[in-house]
C-alpha cells in the first residue's frame, strides 16, 4: 500500500539557515504518527514545509501525487489541513464565521450537516458560534482551529504543537477529541509536539527529529521504551 | 441660524463625497495594509474616463457606470503590476511607491489631458427640492446621500452575506490562514484594489460638477478623506462614512464662521487629524485587536 504522505529527503530553512537536512517519513491513511523534537528541531518548519508555506527541497507526496513547490491554497485541495502553531484563528470574525471559511474549498452540500457535527463534537463552539474567535480561551480557540480545519474534510490533518500554551487538563482533552477525530472520521493526525508523553499516548507510531534530520523512528510503544528517547523527551 | 442649517447641509454633500474615497481608502487597508496614498489620483483619472465616455455620446449616469467597470481592472492591474511586486515586509517601500504612483498619475492627467479645468457634467439638478426659508435641500444633495446609502448598502451585502466578502474579510483578518483554508489570496487583494478603485470613481464624478475636472481634482479632498479615516477607523468601513460626514460638516462650518485666516477649511481637516490621533489613535469606530493566547 502507498502511504498518504510520503516524504523524502526533504530540505527546507529560512533564507540562509537551513533547518530541514533530507528528512524522510510517511504517513498512511488513516493513522497517527508524532513527530517529537526539542525547540529549533525543525518540527514547525516540518509542517509548514508539507503545507507549502515555505520553499523546499526534496520530495512531498499526498496520495501518489507531488506537491512540492505547490502554494497552500492548492495543497489544501489535494486533503491536507494544516493547524498552524498559536492557531491561526480568524481573531475577529465569528467562531461559525471560522468554520464557513474552513469549508471555503467545498461546494458541496452538506457544509451546513458538517457544521453541526463539529458543534456536537466541540459543544462550547456552538454556544459561542456568534462571538468573536478573539474572544475565547486559548482552548477553546484550539478547538476551532481543529474544527475549521477538519470542515475541509481533509484525509490528513498536521497539527503544529496543538498543546502549546494550554493548561494540563485542556491539553488532556484536547488529545482525547484528537484521537476520536482519527477512530470516527478516519482522519490521518500528524502531530509535532513537545507533550511527548501524551502525543505518544494516541499516536501509532513516531518519529525523533534533531537538528533536521530524523534520528530514530518506531512504533510508539517502542519509543515509550527506548532509553534515549525517554532521557531526552519523556523526563522519566 | 438657517446659515447654520445650511452649511450643515452642504457639509453632508461634501462629506458623502470625502466618504466614498475613505471607503476606499479603508477598504485598501483592511485587506493589505496600505495606506494608499495615490487613491484619490486614481479616482482622478478614473473621473477623466467618465468624462471622455459622456464625451462621446454616453449620458452622465452610464458614463459613471462605465468608469467604474473601467476602475475595477485598473484598479486590479495596478496591485498586481505596482503593489504586489514590492511585498508587504517593508511598509515604508509601499508608502513611497504609492506616493511615486500619486505623482506619476498626476502628471500623466496633465500630460493626457492638459492643465486646464473641464467642466463636468451634474447627474443631479443642483436646484432647490425642498426650501425652508432660506435653508434649501438640493437635488444634488439628496441625490449624492442616496448614492452613497446604496454603496453602503451594497457593501454590506457583499462583506456580509457572499462568499468572497467572507473571504475578503478573511484575508483582512489573517492572510495567512487565509491561504491555509484555500483563499487564493492574490485574486481577493484584486478585487479589493479594484473595488476600491470604483469607489474612486464615483467620488470623483459626484465631486467634479462643483470642482472643475482637472489633475488637481481630488488633491484637497483626499486630505478629508483621510481625515475622514482617520476619525472613523482606517480598519472601519462604518468609520469611514461616519468620519466623512463630519469632517464634511466641519470644514462647511469652519469656513462660514472662522474667518481670522484663509483657508481655516482645508486646515481643519490636519486639525481633526491631529486631535484624533492624539486622543484615540484607532479612530471612533477603529478596533484595537484583543487577542487571548
Amino acid at each position: 500500500m502507498t502511504p498518504l504522505l510520503e516524504v523524502t529527503d526533504l530540505e527546507a530553512g529560512y533564507g540562509p539557515v537551513q533547518v530541514l537536512r533530507g528528512m524522510s517519513f510517511t504517513v498512511d491513511a488513516g493513522e497517527t504518527v508524532v513527530i517529537l523534537g526539542a525547540n529549533g528541531a525543525g518540527k514547525t518548519t516540518t509542517i509548514r514545509a508539507i503545507s507549502g508555506m515555505i520553499v523546499t527541497k526534496g520530495s512531498v507526496i499526498v496520495d501518489g501525487t507531488s506537491v512540492g513547490g505547490k502554494k497552500p491554497e492548492e495543497i489544501v485541495r489535494r486533503g491536507v489541513a494544516h493547524v498552524p502553531q498559536g492557531r491561526g484563528t480568524f481573531v475577529d470574525l465569528t467562531v461559525e464565521e471560522n468554520l464557513r471559511l474552513g469549508a471555503f474549498t467545498r461546494k458541496d452540500a452538506d457544509i451546513a450537516a458538517d457544521m453541526d457535527h463539529w458543534y456536537e463534537v466541540f459543544p462550547r463552539l456552538q454556544e459561542r458560534r456568534d462571538q468573536v474567535a478573539g474572544g475565547m480561551s486559548g482552548g477553546e480557540q484550539q478547538m476551532l482551529a481543529i474544527a475549521r480545519a477538519a470542515m475541509s474534510r481533509p484525509r490528513l490533518l498536521l497539527l503544529d504543537e496543538p498543546s502549546l500554551g494550554l493548561a494540563p487538563l485542556v491539553t488532556q482533552e484536547l488529545f482525547r477529541q484528537l484521537q476520536m477525530l482519527n477512530q470516527e472520521d478516519g482522519m490521518a493526525l500528524l502531530v509535532v509536539e513537545q507533550n511527548a508523553n501524551l502525543a505518544l499516548s494516541i499516536a501509532e507510531r513516531g518519529y525523533v527529529l534533531e537538528a533536521g534530520t530524523i534520528v530514530v523512528s518506531g512504533s510508539a510503544a517502542e519509543l515509550q521504551a527506548d532509553e534515549s528517547v525517554r532521557k531526552a523527551y519523556l523526563g522519566i | 441660524m438657517e446659515l447654520f442649517f445650511q452649511q450643515v447641509i452642504n457639509g453632508i454633500q461634501s462629506g458623502a463625497i470625502y466618504a466614498a474615497l475613505a471607503l476606499a481608502i479603508v477598504l485598501v487597508f483592511r485587506s493589505t495594509s496600505i495606506l494608499n496614498f495615490a487613491q484619490g489620483e486614481i479616482a482622478m483619472f478614473s473621473t477623466f474616463v467618465a468624462w471622455q465616455l459622456q464625451d462621446a455620446g454616453l449620458p452622465i449616469a452610464l458614463a459613471i457606470l462605465g468608469a467604474m467597470v473601467v476602475s475595477v481592472v485598473g484598479g486590479a492591474i495596478i496591485e498586481v503590476t505596482i503593489i504586489r511586486p514590492v511585498g508587504n515586509e517593508n511598509p515604508l517601500a509601499i508608502v513611497i511607491v504609492t506616493i511615486g504612483l500619486f505623482i506619476a498619475i498626476n502628471a500623466l492627467a496633465g500630460w493626457v489631458y492638459g492643465t486646464d479645468g473641464r467642466t463636468f457634467p451634474r447627474i443631479f439638478s443642483n436646484d432647490p427640492l425642498v426650501e425652508w426659508g432660506d435653508v434649501s435641500l438640493t437635488g444634488e444633495t439628496t441625490g449624492i446621500v442616496g448614492i452613497l446609502l446604496v454603496v453602503v448598502g451594497l457593501l454590506y451585502l457583499l462583506f456580509q452575506k457572499t462568499k468572497v466578502g467572507l473571504a475578503m474579510r478573511a484575508v483582512s483578518s489573517n492572510a495567512e490562514s487565509a491561504r491555509l483554508v484555500g483563499i487564493r489570496i492574490g485574486r481577493i487583494l484584486m478585487l479589493g484594489w479594484g473595488l476600491a478603485a470604483a469607489l474612486g470613481a464615483l467620488a470623483g464624478s459626484l465631486a467634479a460638477p462643483q470642482l472643475s475636472l482637472s489633475q488637481n481634482l481630488m488633491l484637497s479632498v483626499l486630505v478629508y478623506s483621510f481625515a475622514a479615516a482617520t476619525l472613523g477607523g482606517f480598519d472601519s468601513p462604518l468609520g469611514a462614512v461616519v468620519g466623512g460626514l463630519i469632517v464634511g460638516i466641519t470644514q462647511n462650518l469652519a469656513g462660514q464662521y472662522i474667518d481670522f485666516f484663509d483657508g481655516f477649511e482645508l486646515a481643519s481637516a490636519f486639525l481633526l487629524i491631529l486631535i484624533v490621533l492624539l486622543v484615540r489613535p484607532q479612530g471612533l469606530f477603529g478596533s484595537k485587536v484583543v487577542t487571548r493566547v
